[in-house]
């Protein structure tokens, strides 16, 4: 079973600088616990998870510390044994606050009892594998972090004939998902029949981007044996080839209809990390309770991806890849082009942490904004087919019809008209508060 | 450690990676565009094209700096526009035009046309062609005495334009149709061979089109501008100049005249393609080169003046929003025309 | 050029001037829009700001509004007194005259007072900046100083001063466009008579106020304890009650947090020319580098 060029490809997109080879052949390496894990119980999208343990409480590796609270939302567990030192609230990555429960870990690491894995799922009803995912507390690890039980379930009406497993990696220095798919390339592919046994799709594809050599080789010798229409699609490498309907346009060639969800098209996209965490929930029975990140930037000492539990502190991580080497401008959760900027090291990993990145004075830069100079240059990157210089103009005048118009909901946020703009325009950040704006009027307007 | 001490670190949106690119990159890339027509300008035309580029260049940018102060804006000049305008200003003046007159155009170019509407981004117009168009009609005696190139004395004596004067081959063509002759320039292969070098009379800038080709191939390498309004700009005068030649050869010159004659090189590489004023997507840039062509040729048969790039490329600027509104791509996930 | 020709052009060129003004003048007669006298009278009373802090679209809006919809005679506060009075007897209605009411930024933790925690670098303006990473300011409900508030000022009266903005209550029009437009909500509407306020809007604890800021409420109680009613506590944030005068002006130097100010005019007199945005760098709006 070969590896296949995607037949489509999406019009737009950048070729920013990748940095991949800072950490891309650093094998995933286990971090020691941390003296304080604090776990926060909005990891994921949707309604953030209700507390159930207290101050002084014992837990123990894997338990259930918050419980799920809504249909879109998901359970947290404890990612080590120990003491709860406290349940109070915090600054999440966006600059909203979250309650968040702080554990001692004991250094015993014991795992909850009674954890155990369903060996004939291949017999199983898909619905009981969803529940067992569910209370596994998955969430989308490639970033986005939606409830992954949520995403198994699509409505009766919505067949899912496509499983696409998202290993494109697309953003620059970060390198986990590559790590992944080369040293668990098998477990992974357990990870991708599992699901496609949940959804009943008939068809399978990888996504790689082609700048993943190892990756490709690695999953070709994994699914060597694969039955039925399954098959590797090597994506040309270029940001966002990652973004889900970019991704699917590019494996598929169907579009995803604006407003609308993957399963719109009979398609559903996990990312390989994900897929990992559903093989660990239904073979071995555990929960999420820890990912790889990839600490990487040019002023680290030793970039690496690393294995940390959840509410691991980013000081912690740093630590272990050896300090700093250089001087630092900008730290960012994620990667360059989609990762949120920290204002210091005080925040913990979550379910969604891919990347940790550092970045040096003569790396970043801080802008002025120019007027727009209608060179076009954004409306050839954007993949979404937007005119970020006409929407951007119209957010600065704040003429949020005009942009709903024009189509603002549709932005993907992926950066990349901002990264082209030869004027340094603030585009982004005018298509959130333009987004936030238009949907507050829509829930304004509705409740009249 | 970073985390420890009191260093701030930059928070921003994102994305925290930018391709490079900046304006005034754009705008170095088009000045060095312009050095090849540059050099040859002062070839045939000697001191007085140094003298007008160095005027329309100081001007502009000085025009720049007190409007922005006046209008108590920052200084603004640094992003290399108004460089850029002084030097397409400069190309479509003929060698005698006085500096006072050259001053004008700098001022009108530049305060009016591009700082009252706001600056850079915001002008509807091009100012460099607003700039000549105002001289033109100002004072058009001045701004149509032409000279033969290489003139002996060009870089020994200023005097030389005096007395001098001698038509354009467009001017020429378009005084031998008023009087009903036909159409008198010869037209052979030196003939081709000097419209391309730049052997001919005419505005400092617009004579040579191998120069101009040249550094439009340049723009084209540095993605500083798309081929799209230069081809079809240039693709629609040649293909209205054949038809039109095939009907009357007599009243009509060959394609290639059209082609090497007049502004049309500078016009279509440098004017017309300048971004602030031209469509943003590519069928809208097309739409717009094949407009300037058959407005120019249209001009050059039918009209008043000889040379029609300056008003065609104008009177697209005028409908540029139009076709923006008229050329928005389909969205990706939505059908054509819904929102 | 012969004087025919003068005389043919300059008389056909007035002749068309001529019909077109008499067609003009005819059409302002016979088609003109009949309005009611009513509402003109109206208008002329009311100031003409056109500032919509009355909540209509301009004076003649509001004019309208007051004749043929029965609107609140109350509502146009850059008018005051006065004009309360004239459209109280205009309308014939008997007007209980408030005491006009100036805005005031309830934060004082400017650049010496609160530091910030990171260098923003984005939109020049305060709702885009507490959006990213929640603000600059450790303080997180402080003032970002990046003059939305002063931009939608329609007369200026805002001044960013040292990274806050300030009202200059001798300026304010009270039309109250800059309530709504800080994104903390620490504009308040306040009588002009009362110059004492409690200049902060931290909700947090003492020591974590005290590690945000040197002017900032620490929940302490003092003003409550000494001045009695004038001050109420909302949680750990001591707050005035503009309904009772401070007796002693004491109390601003009595506060242990040093939130208390006595503003007014003695205090801020308005400089000739106000600036009422954060310095223009290069560029328009956008780089938001903090230097004092």
């Amino acid at each position: 079973m070969k590896a296949i060029p995607a037949k489509f490809k999406v019009n737009g997109g950048i070729h920013p600088a990748y940095h991949k080879e800072l950490a891309r052949d650093k094998a995933i390496e286990n971090m020691p616990i941390p003296a304080l894990l604090s776990v926060s119980m909005s990891q994921h999208l949707g309604a953030p998870a209700n507390p159930i343990v207290k101050k002084g409480d014992s837990v123990l590796r894997g338990q259930l510390i918050g419980e799920t609270a809504g249909f879109i939302s998901a359970a947290v567990h404890a990612p080590s044994s120990g003491t709860v030192k406290a349940v109070s609230e915090a600054p999440t990555a966006m600059g909203t606050t979250a309650a968040i429960v702080v554990i001692e870990p004991d250094g015993e690491d014991t795992w909850i009892e009674g954890l155990e894995g369903i060996a004939d799922w291949q017999s199983t009803a898909p619905k009981t594998l969803v529940e067992k995912i569910a209370a596994a507390g998955i969430a989308g690890m490639g970033g986005a972090g939606f409830p992954t039980h949520v995403k198994l379930s699509p409505p009766p009406d919505k067949p899912i004939d496509t499983l696409i497993l998202n290993g494109a990696e697309c953003e620059p220095y970060l390198t986990a998902d590559h790590r992944l798919m080369i040293e668990r390339a098998d477990t992974i592919w357990v990870g991708c029949q599992i699901i496609r046994k949940i959804l009943g799709a008939t068809t399978v594809r990888i996504a790689i981007e082609d700048n993943k050599p190892e990756a490709i080789a690695a999953m070709e010798q994994a699914m060597a044996n694969a039955e039925g229409d399954v098959g590797i699609t090597v994506l040309k490498t270029e940001y966002p080839q990652g973004a889900e309907k970019q991704q699917i346009f590019a494996t598929t060639g169907r579009e995803v209809p604006s407003g609308k969800l993957p399963m719109d098209v009979g398609c559903v996209v996990e990312n390989v990390g994900t897929t990992l965490a559903v093989w660990d929930a239904i073979v071995n029975g555990k929960p999420l309770t820890e990912r790889v990140t990839t600490v990487t930037g040019h002023p680290v000492a030793e970039p690496r991806n690393v294995l940390n539990r959840i509410g691991t502190p980013y000081s912690d991580l740093l630590a272990f890849c050896g300090g700093l080497k250089g001087d630092v401008a900008k730290i960012i959760s994620g990667g360059p082009m989609m990762g949120l900027a920290q204002p210091g090291l005080d925040a913990t990993t979550t379910k969604t942490t891919s990347g940790l990145l550092f970045l040096a004075p003569q790396e970043t830069q801080t802008f002025n904004s120019m007027p727009c100079i209608a060179c076009g240059r954004c409306i050839e990157a954007c993949p979404m087919y937007l005119v970020p210089a006409e929407l951007s103009q119209m957010l600065e005048a704040e003429d949020y019809e005009a942009a709903e118009e024009l189509n603002v909901l549709d932005c993907i946020e992926c950066g990349c008209c901002a990264f082209a703009c030869p004027a340094h325009r603030p585009l982004v950040q005018h298509m959130k508060q333009g987004k936030s704006k238009v949907m507050l009027k829509r829930r304004q307007a509705q409740k009249k | 450690m970073a985390d420890q001490d009191t260093t701030q670190y930059i928070v921003s949106t994102n994305p925290h990676a930018h391709s490079g690119a900046s304006v005034q990159r754009i705008m170095l890339d088009v000045i060095i565009a312009l050095v090849p027509a540059l050099l040859l300008s002062f070839h045939y035309f000697g001191w007085h094209a140094v003298r007008l580029v160095t005027v329309c260049v100081v001007g502009c940018v000085v025009t720049e700096a007190l409007c922005r102060k006046l209008m108590g804006r920052d200084l603004g000049i640094f992003d290399l526009s108004a460089v850029v305008t002084g030097l397409l200003l400069a190309f479509n003046l003929p060698p005698s035009l006085p500096s006072g007159m050259a001053l004008v155009g700098c001022i009108f170019a530049i305060a009016i046309a591009k700082q009252l509407f706001g600056g850079i981004g915001y002008n509807p117009f091009n100012p460099a062609l607003i700039g000549r168009v105002a001289l033109l009609v100002s004072f058009p005696v001045a701004m149509t005495k032409w000279h033969a190139p290489l003139n002996a004395a060009r870089w020994t004596a200023l005097s030389w334009i005096d007395g001098t004067t001698t038509a354009t081959p467009l001017g020429a063509v378009k005084t031998a149709l008023a009087t009903n002759q036909t159409c008198p320039v010869t037209w052979g292969n030196t003939s081709m061979l000097n419209y391309l070098l730049g052997n001919m009379s005419g505005c400092i800038g617009e004579v040579s089109a191998l120069a101009l080709i040249l550094g439009g191939l340049y723009l084209l390498y540095r993605r500083c501008i798309s081929w799209h309004i230069p081809v079809a700009y240039i693709g629609t005068v040649a293909i209205f100049a054949a038809i039109l030649r095939i009907a009357q050869p007599d009243a009509n010159m060959p394609v290639l005249f059209h082609l090497l004659s007049g502004g049309l090189m500078l016009g279509a590489i440098f004017m017309a393609t300048d971004m602030v004023t031209s469509p943003l997507t590519k069928q809208g840039m097309l739409i717009f080169g094949v407009g300037c062509g058959l407005l120019t040729m249209i001009i050059r048969r039918w009209g008043g003046y000889p040379e029609g790039v300056s008003f065609a490329i104008i009177l697209m600027n005028s409908i540029t929003p139009l076709i923006n509104r008229a050329t928005r791509p389909r969205v990706f996930g939505r059908k054509r025309g819904t929102s | 050029m012969d004087i025919n020709t003068i005389l043919i052009t300059a008389g056909a060129i007035g002749g068309v001037g001529l019909v077109c003004g008499t067609a003009l003048a005819l059409a302002a007669k016979f088609l003109a829009v009949k309005e009611d006298p009513r509402v003109e009278a109206m208008e002329e009373i009311l100031p003409g700001a056109n500032c919509g802090g009355c909540g209509f679209a301009g004076c003649a809006d509001y004019a309208k509004a007051i004749i043929n919809d029965g609107a609140a005679i109350n509502l146009c506060a850059p008018g005051g007194a006065e004009v309360l009075d004239a459209i109280a007897k205009a309308m014939g209605i008997e007007a209980s005259v408030e005491e006009k009411k100036v805005a005031v930024v309830m934060c004082a933790g400017d650049s010496d007072k609160a530091p910030r925690k990171h260098l923003y670098n984005g939109v020049a303006d305060c709702t885009a900046a507490a959006a990213v990473a929640g603000g600059d300011k450790v303080c997180r409900y402080g003032c970002l100083g990046y003059g939305s508030c002063a931009n939608v000022c329609p007369v200026g009266a805002i001044e960013i001063k040292k990274g806050v903005a300030i009202v200059h209550p001798e300026l304010c029009i009270s039309c109250g466009a800059c309530v709504s437009a800080c994104p903390r909500n620490l504009i308040k509407m306040v009588p002009i008579s009362r110059t004492i306020h409690v200049l902060c809007s931290s909700k947090d604890k003492g020591p974590v106020v005290k590690k945000a800021c040197q002017v900032g409420c620490i929940g302490c109680r003092m003003c409550v304890k000494l001045a009695g009613d004038a001050f109420e506590m909302d949680g750990f944030l001591a707050r005035r009650n503009y309904d009772i005068p401070v007796e002693n002006e004491g109390i601003v130097e009595k506060c242990p947090g040093k939130c208390i100010i006595k503003r007014g005019d003695s205090e801020d007199p308005a400089p000739a020319k106000p600036e009422t945005a954060p310095e223009q760098t290069e560029g328009e709006a956008s780089e938001t580098k903090r230097e004092g």
